[in-house]
């Protein structure tokens, strides 16, 4: 029996061992294949110039200008709304009709394609409100889409803080506001964080929203109204009508390193100016 | 557990041991009273939690709240900084007077009333901030943001827990780095920041080792010197080592959390009056 039962429990760690080394192993052949396909495209005139003939030549200068530029709007916009809401839910409100109906909208939010905040943000921003193709209808649009994922995110991240570090605050004659920006933000701000850097990750890979709302100019862009085109959207045009797929695979390539050094970048910036305190 | 009364804790013991007064409270006409309570009772929403508790706390001096487990201890606590009131639900009647406020007066202020009753919890929990943060996070509350200010603060209240020599050089290093002991030093340099009169201590030791907390013990007795301690404890060695009265607690059939016994520690724990309070100090229950 008892034999039995650990010989259940190797064979049980095994599976999950080779479950998660099954992921690893995927996660790491894509991005080699495309790393190895991709980096030997990148040079400093495929940074520094815009795209010729198409995207057949050049660079792609323009899309990563466009890329962080949709992006940064998106967060701007939505880390004060979603932080705002979280903290709304998770210390202002007891269980009640508003925080379910609140909370049911962002879930739904959260599970719907993203093709339908492309044509929502296409019909509402570029169309009704007139904003064009445009670094803004891209960026807001996208806003409302990571909402969700940042409202969910903070909100577990501050239910998580410890009750008694809200006690403590209040045992030192803290207000419900100092209680809450002294106490709970400093120690919900990495949860928050990882969030936002999921966010950041999710827009700057994002097509289908974007490509109905910023539109696909290869321009530089120069101002919040110009039309652009993000570097996601200038891999699928390249790829899909088959224009260049080296290009292709050096915009990809990019892609995966800017999104892994933003969360490298986003994770020294926490530790070294929030997490530990000054 | 058992108590060995003619150990070396209770012969240093220097407390004179004269008889309770006859007008039922055990303080000496000397000894000025910081806090009363009349009548106390709490409830829980319908849960009785403490009823009808009446004593006088000393001033400048340690009173010891013991009793089993579930009694009320933290309760009663918590009754004299108000913390109870982040409970919804919480009913308090009778009196509790701190000098002359009755503290559960409607127009009592419970921020300023926190600041003048301090609280150093279980477990050692500084703020995931620096050192000097942590401290200054109560006088910043409170507005002060001249940094001269702040850092004359924060070096008075480390002085005062002995850690300003160790530390003073590492203020912007995180609290988490510290020791336990050092950690629970630092939650009470950051509670006497407010500059406290009294400072509440809910087993404020149970988290740290044998001689971290002979340390925190001796710091809790030196403190006494200029302010009114409270302390729950679980231990009884603790209790007899430190404080000068002693308040048995206990639940009865109703759950009801009641002050069976009040008394001069070492009185109570050489000759202690009710069967209930000898069972539970020789280790016989609870
Ligand atoms: N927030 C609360 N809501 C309802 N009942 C509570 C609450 N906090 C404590 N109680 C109850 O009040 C009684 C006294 O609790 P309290 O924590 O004061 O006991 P204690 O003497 O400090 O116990 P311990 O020695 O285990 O810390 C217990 O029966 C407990 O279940
Ligand atoms: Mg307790």
């Amino acid at each position: 029996m008892k034999t039995n039962s650990r010989a259940g429990e190797k064979i049980a760690k095994l599976l999950i061992w080779s479950t998660a080394l099954f992921v690893l192993v995927v996660l790491v052949a894509i991005s080699a294949y495309i790393l190895i396909k991709g980096l030997p495209r990148i040079n400093w005139h495929f940074l520094t110039e815009i795209p010729r003939n198409m995207g057949r030549s050049g660079g792609v200068a323009s899309t990563i200008v466009g890329t962080l530029l949709v992006t940064a709007v998106a967060i701007i916009i939505a880390m004060p709304f979603g932080i705002g809401t979280a903290f709304y839910l998770a210390e202002y409100t007891k269980e009640s009709m508003i925080t379910r109906i609140i909370r049911f909208s962002a879930e739904s939010l959260a599970g719907i394609p993203s093709i339908v905040y492309g044509l929502f943000g296409f019909i509402f921003f570029v169309i009704y409100l007139n904003l064009g193709w445009s670094i803004l209808s891209g960026g807001l649009t996208l806003a409302i889409m990571i909402l969700p994922t940042i409202i969910r995110t903070s909100e577990e991240a501050i239910l998580s803080v410890p009750k008694v570090y809200r006690e403590v605050s209040f045992s030192l004659g803290g207000t419900k506001w100092q209680t809450i920006i002294k106490a709970v933000f400093p120690s919900a701000i990495r949860g928050i964080t990882n969030g936002i850097i999921l966010s950041v990750g999710r827009s700057v890979a994002e097509t289908a929203a974007v490509i109905y709302t910023a539109g696909s100019a290869l321009r530089m862009p120069v101002s919040l109204f110009s039309p652009t085109r993000t570097m996601a959207v200038h891999f699928y045009i390249l790829a899909r009508e088959g224009i260049s797929l080296e290009n292709a695979y050096g915009t990809a390539a990019l892609l995966i390193i800017l999104i892994f050094l933003i969360n490298v970048v986003a994770n020294m910036l926490v530790n070294r100016f929030i997490a530990k305190g000054r | 557990m058992k108590i060995n009364i003619n150990s070396k804790l209770m012969t240093q013991d220097s407390k004179p041991g004269l008889p309770s007064s006859p007008s039922g409270s055990p303080l000496d006409s000397r000894q000025s009273v910081k806090i009363k309570t009349d009548r106390l009772s709490l409830h829980y929403g319908s849960f009785q939690a403490l009823k009808d508790i009446s004593f006088d706390i000393p001033k400048c001096a340690i009173t010891a709240i013991i009793g089993p487990s579930g009694c009320g201890k933290s309760t009663l606590l918590r009754v004299f900084n108000r913390m109870n009131d982040l409970i919804p639900g919480v009913r308090v009647e009778g009196k509790v007077t701190l000098d002359d406020l009755s503290i559960y007066e409607k127009t009592v202020d419970v921020v300023s009333l926190r600041k003048r009753v301090g609280m150093v919890f279980q477990k050692p929990n500084p703020f995931p901030m620096s050192i000097f943060d942590n401290i200054a996070i109560g006088p910043k509350s409170y507005g002060i943001k001249d940094k001269q200010e702040l850092n004359n603060i924060v070096r008075w209240s480390l002085t005062q827990v002995a850690l300003w020599n160790d530390l003073k050089d590492n203020l912007k290093k995180s609290s988490l780095d510290l020791s336990p002991e050092q950690q629970q030093r630092l939650c009470i340099a950051r509670t006497l920041a407010g500059e406290p009169e009294v400072i509440l201590f809910d087993e404020s030791c149970s988290a740290l080792d044998p001689e971290a907390t002979m340390k925190i013990e001796e710091l809790m007795v030196d403190l006494a010197k200029k302010y009114t301690i409270i302390i729950v404890t679980h231990n009884m060695e603790q209790a007899l080592r430190v404080s000068d009265m002693a308040a048995f607690m206990m639940i009865e059939e109703d759950k009801a959390g009641r002050l069976v016994e009040y008394e001069k520690t070492n009185i109570m724990f050489s000759n202690p009056k009710d069967k209930r309070t000898e069972d539970y100090i020789t280790g016989r229950f609870g």
